[in-house]
Order: C-alpha cells, then sequence, then structure tokens
C-alpha cells in the first residue's frame, strides 16, 4: 500500500444500482419471461424471474380427453422439436398398454426424431450466433430447416406441430419420396452445418463473447435438474437414450459429447457436436430401414387393433373398422389402471410423462416433466456478475422454449 | 493451423431490372410533368409498401413467422424488411400465439404504446379465438382486448398463409382514408375496448 | 449394475421399519410411501445412503384424489440414481384440510419451481419453502386449478351458450 491513496469516508461515494424490466415481451428474450434485473453499472446484481405468461393448462386439459386427443398438446409443448414430444407421449401410452412395437417403426421413429433434434438445436444455435450478433448463420441455416420441415410433410401432412404417428407406429408407411428428401437432406445438410460452424465455432468475436459466460458446475446442474445439453456441456454425460434406451436405440452407435465448464460456448459446441450425432444416427437407421425385405420392408405400425386407429378407407367401407374408430376416437377402449413414467431425450432435456391411470376413458392425472421448466430456475445464479449482454446469450443458450416451461 | 477459406469464385451478376418490381401508380389524372389524385391514395400506397411490424410472438406461430420472415419465405419482399421490437415505432402488431390471462394486460399495454395509424393481425387459432385452449388461463381470442384488423386461421398457419395475411392488412392500409382514424366510428370503437 | 428393487425396499425397512409400505413395482419402477412428516427424512436417507444414492430429483409433482378421505393429496418424488442408473417413485400423502409437507428445496435446488407449481396448482403448503407464492398462475387467482372439483373451462364465458352447439 502506497501513501498516495486517499481515503475516503465511509459514505462519500453513493453507491446505487439500477433495477430494469426485461420482458415479458422484450425482444431479446426468446419467449415470453419477465427478468426483473437489478444492474451495478452493466453487471447484474440479482434477477428475478416471473414466468406462466403463456400457462395453458395442458395437464388440466389432458385429464378430459382421451389418449389420441392428447397428442396434439403435446405437440405444443417444445414446438421446435414436436415430433420427438409425440414419440414420448406414444412411447408413453405403450408402455401402460403392453403395446410391442416392430424393429422397423423403431427405426423409423429414430430417424423421425433425430431429424427433430437437428431442427431444434439448428433455431437454439443460430439464435445464440445472433445474439452475439451475427445474424447471416440464421439466415442461412433456415433453408435447411426447411427440408426437415418438407420430410416431416411428406411423412405427416404438417410442419411444425405435426401429430406424428400412432400408438404402435405410424398413420402411414414412408413414401419414396420422403426417403429421397431424406437422401438430399442427409447431402446438403453436412455442408450447411459445416458452414455455420466455420463461421462461429473459432470466430474470435463469438468466441470472447460465449467463453465463460452463464457458467454452471456439474454439482450445481445436477442439484438444479438439468437434463439434455445443457447437463452435458457441464460435463456429466447423461443421456436418456442411452441410459434408458426407448425405441431401439441400443442398437445405434453413437457418442455423447460432453462439454467441461458448462458456460454458453460449451453448451453451443455440444448441440454442435450432436446435430453430428444425430446425423450419424439418421444414416444408420436409413441404412437400417433398407435391409428389410419383402412383407418386412412395409411394416409400419404394430398390430394392436385395440388402440391403432384402423385404415382410413376400411372406416368408411367396414362396419368393424368403423367401430374401433369409433371406440378408439371416443376414448371407449378399456386402459389398464396403472402409473406409469416414461422419458425420451427431448430438444433441451430429459422430456417425461408420468400418466396415472384409473381404467376410465381418460388419464386420471398426467404430469409432463418439462426440462426447461425445472432448468430455467438455476438462470439467477447463471448470470450473476456478468454483464447484462451476456445474461441475454445465456437465456438464448440455454434453448427455453415458453411453451414448454409454462405449459 | 490453416482451414479452408470458402468464396464465391463464380459471382453471379444481379440484374436489378429483374428483382425489383414496381408499385402501379394509384388512379389519377396526368399529364406532362404533372399528376394529381387522391392524397388518401398516395399516402395508402406509401404506407403498405413500409409496413413496420412488431412482432408479438409468444408460441408454436412464433416459430413459423421466423420462418417467414427467415430466408425462405422472406417477408422483406413486401416492404416489411424491419422488424420493430419498439411498439412505439411500428404500425403493424403481429399477435402470434397464445395469449394467457395473464399476458392480457401486456398485449393491451404494448398495444396502447403504439401511435396513430396501428393495424392489428391475429395469427393462428390461439390469437383468433383461444384455439384448442379452453381453459382457465387462457384469452379467449385477443379480440377481447385489442380491434384485430385481419384473422389469419389454422395451428399454426404455413408461412404462405401468414404472408396472405400480410398482404390482406396491405389491402386495408393501402385502402384507408386519411380521416378514418378521427371519425366516431373509429372512436366508438376504441371507446367498446375502453380505450380513450 | 442397477440397484435391485428388492435391495432398496430391503434398506428402507431396515431404517424406518413398517414407516415405510405399500411397495409396488410399477412397469419396472419401485413405488412407496411414507407418512407425510417423514418426508424429508426418507429423501435425505436416500441421498446420503452411499449404496443407494438417489441425488438427482427428476420430478415432483401433484395429485389429487378427491375419493380417499384424509389422503386427497399426493406429492409424488421421482428420484433417479444416475450412476447406478435405477429409478424410484416416492409418495406423500396429505388431507386437504391441512396441506403441509416439508419442502425439499434443502436437498435439491430444483424443487424450488417444482413445488411452487404443485401449490399452485393443488395447494400444498410446503413448509419452510423460501418463496411459496403461485407460479403460472395469477396471483390474485383464488382456487387451486387441478383440483378435481373445479371445472377446465372458463367459467366466465358468455359466448359459448348452448344455442350455438345446437342444444338450446
Amino acid at each position: 500500500m502506497s501513501d498516495h491513496n486517499i481515503t475516503l469516508a465511509e459514505d462519500a461515494i453513493e453507491r446505487k444500482t439500477t433495477t430494469i424490466n426485461l420482458g415479458p415481451t422484450h425482444p431479446a428474450t426468446h419467449g415470453v419471461f419477465q427478468n426483473i434485473m437489478e444492474l451495478d453499472g452493466e453487471r447484474v446484481v440479482s434477477s428475478d424471474q416471473t414466468v406462466g405468461y403463456i400457462h395453458r393448462a395442458f395437464e388440466k386439459l389432458a385429464e378430459r380427453r382421451p389418449l389420441y386427443q392428447i397428442t396434439p398438446i403435446t405437440d405444443r409443448l417444445n414446438y421446435c422439436s414436436s415430433p420427438i414430444n409425440n414419440m414420448g407421449w406414444h412411447l408413453t401410452c405403450e408402455k401402460l398398454l403392453g403395446v410391442q412395437t416392430p424393429k422397423r417403426v423403431d427405426y423409423l421413429r429414430v430417424i423421425i426424431m433425430e431429424l427433430a433434434r437437428i431442427a431444434d438445436h439448428l433455431i437454439c444455435n443460430s439464435i445464440v450466433g445472433v445474439d452475439a450478433g451475427a445474424f447471416t448463420g440464421f439466415l442461412y441455416v433456415m433453408q435447411y430447416r426447411e427440408l426437415i420441415y418438407e420430410i416431416y410433410e411428406e411423412v405427416c401432412g404438417s410442419r411444425l406441430t405435426t401429430n406424428i404417428g400412432r400408438i404402435g407406429g405410424f398413420e402411414r408407411n414412408f413414401t419414396n419420396t420422403a426417403f429421397t428428401k431424406l437422401e438430399k437432406f442427409l447431402k446438403e445438410y453436412p455442408v450447411a452445418l459445416g458452414e455455420l460452424e466455420s463461421l462461429l465455432t473459432r470466430n474470435r468475436i463469438f468466441m470472447e463473447r460465449t467463453i465463460g459466460g452463464g457458467p454452471i458446475s456439474a454439482e450445481r446442474a445436477l442439484n438444479y435438474g438439468f437434463t439434455g445439453p445443457n447437463l452435458r456441456a457441464a460435463g456429466v454425460d447423461y443421456d436418456v437414450r442411452v441410459h434408458s434406451p426407448y425405441s431401439s436405440y441400443q442398437d445405434f452407435e453413437f457418442d455423447i459429447p460432453v462439454g467441461k465448464t458448462g458456460d454458453n460456448y460449451d453448451r453451443f459446441l455440444v448441440r454442435n457436436q450432436e446435430m453430428w450425432q444425430s446425423m450419424r444416427i439418421i444414416q444408420q437407421a436409413y441404412n437400417k430401414v433398407q435391409e428389410f425385405k419383402g412383407t418386412d420392408a412395409e411394416v409400419y405400425h404394430a398390430d394392436v387393433p385395440e388402440y391403432y386407429l384402423p385404415k382410413k378407407e376400411d372406416v368408411y367401407t367396414k362396419m368393424e373398422a368403423l367401430i374401433w374408430h369409433f371406440k378408439i376416437i371416443m376414448g371407449e377402449v378399456d386402459m389398464p389402471k396403472g402409473e406409469v413414467y416414461q422419458s425420451v431425450e427431448g430438444g433441451n432435456g430429459e422430456l417425461g410423462f408420468y400418466m396415472i391411470s384409473d381404467g376410465g376413458r381418460t388419464p386420471f392425472r398426467l404430469h409432463f416433466r418439462r426440462p426447461c421448466f425445472i432448468y430455467y430456475q438455476a438462470y439467477p445464479e447463471l448470470v450473476k456478475d456478468s454483464m447484462l449482454s451476456d445474461a441475454i446469450l445465456t437465456m438464448s443458450s440455454l434453448n427455453l422454449i415458453a411453451g414448454e416451461l409454462d405449459a | 493451423m490453416s482451414r479452408p477459406v470458402r468464396y464465391n469464385i463464380h459471382p453471379i451478376e444481379a440484374n436489378i431490372a429483374d428483382s425489383v418490381t414496381y408499385v402501379d401508380a394509384p388512379d389519377g389524372y396526368g399529364g406532362d410533368g404533372f399528376f394529381t389524385t387522391k392524397l388518401s391514395d398516395v399516402v395508402g400506397l406509401a404506407r403498405k409498401n413500409s409496413l413496420w411490424p412488431m412482432p408479438y410472438a409468444t408460441s408454436c406461430c412464433g416459430i413459423e413467422f421466423m420462418a417467414t420472415a427467415a430466408s425462405h419465405y422472406d417477408l422483406s419482399r413486401f416492404g416489411a424488411e424491419r422488424m420493430s421490437h419498439s411498439p412505439r415505432q411500428c404500425d403493424l402488431l403481429m399477435v402470434m400465439g397464445t395469449i394467457a390471462k395473464k399476458m392480457g394486460p401486456v398485449l393491451r399495454q404494448v398495444y396502447l404504446q403504439m401511435a396513430e395509424p396501428r393495424w392489428v393481425i391475429a395469427v393462428g387459432a390461439c390469437a383468433s379465438s383461444g384455439g384448442i385452449f379452453d381453459t382457465y388461463s387462457v384469452l379467449q381470442g385477443i379480440d377481447q382486448v385489442i380491434p384485430v384488423d385481419v384473422y389469419v386461421p389454422g395451428c399454426p398457419p404455413r408461412p404462405e398463409a401468414i404472408l396472405d395475411g400480410f398482404m390482406k392488412i396491405q389491402e386495408l392500409v393501402g385502402q384507408e382514408s386519411i380521416r378514418r382514424r378521427n371519425s366516431d366510428h373509429y372512436k366508438a370503437l376504441l371507446n367498446g375496448y375502453g380505450i380513450q | 449394475m442397477a440397484i435391485s428393487n428388492e435391495y432398496i425396499q430391503q434398506k428402507l425397512t431396515e431404517k424406518f421399519g413398517d414407516q415405510v409400505f405399500n411397495f409396488e413395482d410399477t412397469y419396472g419402477m419401485l413405488c412407496f410411501e411414507a407418512p407425510k412428516d417423514l418426508n424429508l427424512k426418507v429423501l435425505q436417507y436416500l441421498y446420503d445412503e452411499p449404496s443407494l444414492g438417489f441425488q438427482f430429483l427428476t420430478d415432483l409433482c401433484g395429485v389429487n384424489f378427491p375419493e380417499n378421505p384424509n389422503r386427497e393429496l399426493a406429492v409424488v418424488y421421482h428420484l433417479h440414481n444416475l450412476v447406478e442408473n435405477t429409478r424410484l417413485r416416492f409418495k406423500v400423502f396429505t388431507p386437504v384440510a391441512t396441506p403441509d409437507v416439508f419442502t425439499a428445496t434443502q436437498l435439491f435446488s430444483s424443487a424450488n419451481w417444482m413445488e411452487r407449481e404443485t401449490y399452485d396448482f393443488f395447494g400444498v403448503n410446503f413448509v419452510g419453502h423460501p418463496n411459496l407464492k403461485r407460479i403460472l398462475n395469477v396471483d390474485e387467482m383464488d382456487y387451486f386449478p387441478l383440483r378435481k372439483e373445479y371445472p377446465l373451462e372458463d367459467q366466465t364465458r358468455i359466448d359459448k351458450d348452448d344455442e350455438m352447439f345446437g342444444r338450446g
């Protein structure tokens, strides 16, 4: 200590913090989140979150609906990767009803789910780029998300909220056009992803913006109930696809990318790497689907007439099919009593379905374990002492989906 | 460490004549060096081709709007290049997604902050009518709190449908009389929503 | 690899005797019950005991059983041992008149919002919770919407009369 220090009286400098309100319609929040932040200059001292701005009472709604009518609700959970939610819901029903799906159905499901994962991660990562100031990447890769949507359209007729599949399989077989589009995607997408990576991954501006922003340790992440890419970025190799394989994920070879520090950059890298792994899985699944020959190559649903909707032509022409159609749609088919928990690896973490059935026509209680609802509560801890602009980046790199968060 | 650099080695010369569209002049009487028409038409022409939308995206429809605004569908072609996220500088409020009751007052606040003339488009079933969510927490259509000009059906609507809704708005904007916002009819409409 | 359900049941019975009961195997997942005063002790034991190590709270939610007198509300915990990859489900029941359950926020930070959600939906009062207020619904709401006695639809709607549905 030198002698030149000026000694100030205790209260000589007035310290003041500013309180600002971010959201619920702030352009930088990508969804309806409200954050009331206390700032010291540009640094976040504390933040308080309000959620529920798009609460739609999914769980209450599900108590009034037969199984098939719940599928459209699950679409609207994480709408960036609806097919994963649909499949997760169908897997839950299949677990409760004891339906075994054929291998070809499993592989087709895997193709669709991994496409959905790519679409989800692609939005998240390109938006991280936008928030760091690189709008070009977003505009560029959105073209390739359209390729995924075209495949969905070919399979189920719809783009975003897909309502894809049935209990026991798919509503129709994949057409040749669908496979052609899939091949086109497999060929063109790696180039685009490579370019997105070369735009951002080693870009100095991007690195300096993201490295060290919003870090979390593995212990805290686990305690906060993180799952999915955000947990893996913190260094925990937990992946539902590997730990509790569903839909024959055990037949595929892929790696789980893990990060180290759990900061924004690691989250970005993990998602990027997962997209490459998803490409690997899709390629393997596509090869496996091609191997089916003869009648096996036509299988697209399990043989469960009690739960699988009959073909539309038959409904119009055959009495029995009409009766089944009616019974299934109106929920008049008996459901076994029981409690079942099934989880799938959703776009942003472990998406769980906890269903209690009392044997009635609708679930007695259905609870969705929504990953981002659970990990968003760590946000004040993540952004404490970081810059306000980094707090925005942290929010987008967490991949928060308002519809899923508020259910 | 070297890495490959990609750049465009065969640039294509842009032909401006192909990529720029001109709007037709409004009806009027013209001759050498002069043109007369109604002021309303000129103002409408200018307004409709330079709308500043404020995307009020809450859920799924917002993702389709992202697709609409991105390169593939490109909303900018309609003169809406600049998304304004600040309500005070924009003239078109695009409400996309479910509006919960908790959100209702916020939406109304945003509408009140916009300057006249302002238009509202309700994109998707939820914003138009509450959609499939007939529940205790969801506002059954935004027209319960603010007046709406165009409804776009769909859950979510395809980008083409959103573009169609946008073109309908352009039609409305182009034909609107400049006196409409001062008319008694319009004041009565706002009063119906409790807006002075 | 995975811990067997029998082993978990045996360890729990050793520690808590007949205070833990209703052991069930539901689709491969062990499910059991404890009195609501013991919920923290059971969670803590499952967390600390080295051979169990259920240190990840997957899910916490409420359920309303209006037919069960004095057991109207349930709080369901889904726990996961990530190392051994074993899951279990643990329930406590509480009467709707005194819906007080101890909070698990000291053990799991993730329980914070999930308990607030359960309070918001079912009115379970988590004793010791740092910030127990509504999370998804508006603060002014004066009932707990997911309880079975409350209707799903908005009761103030006037445009949905029977006439519109051909029943008038």
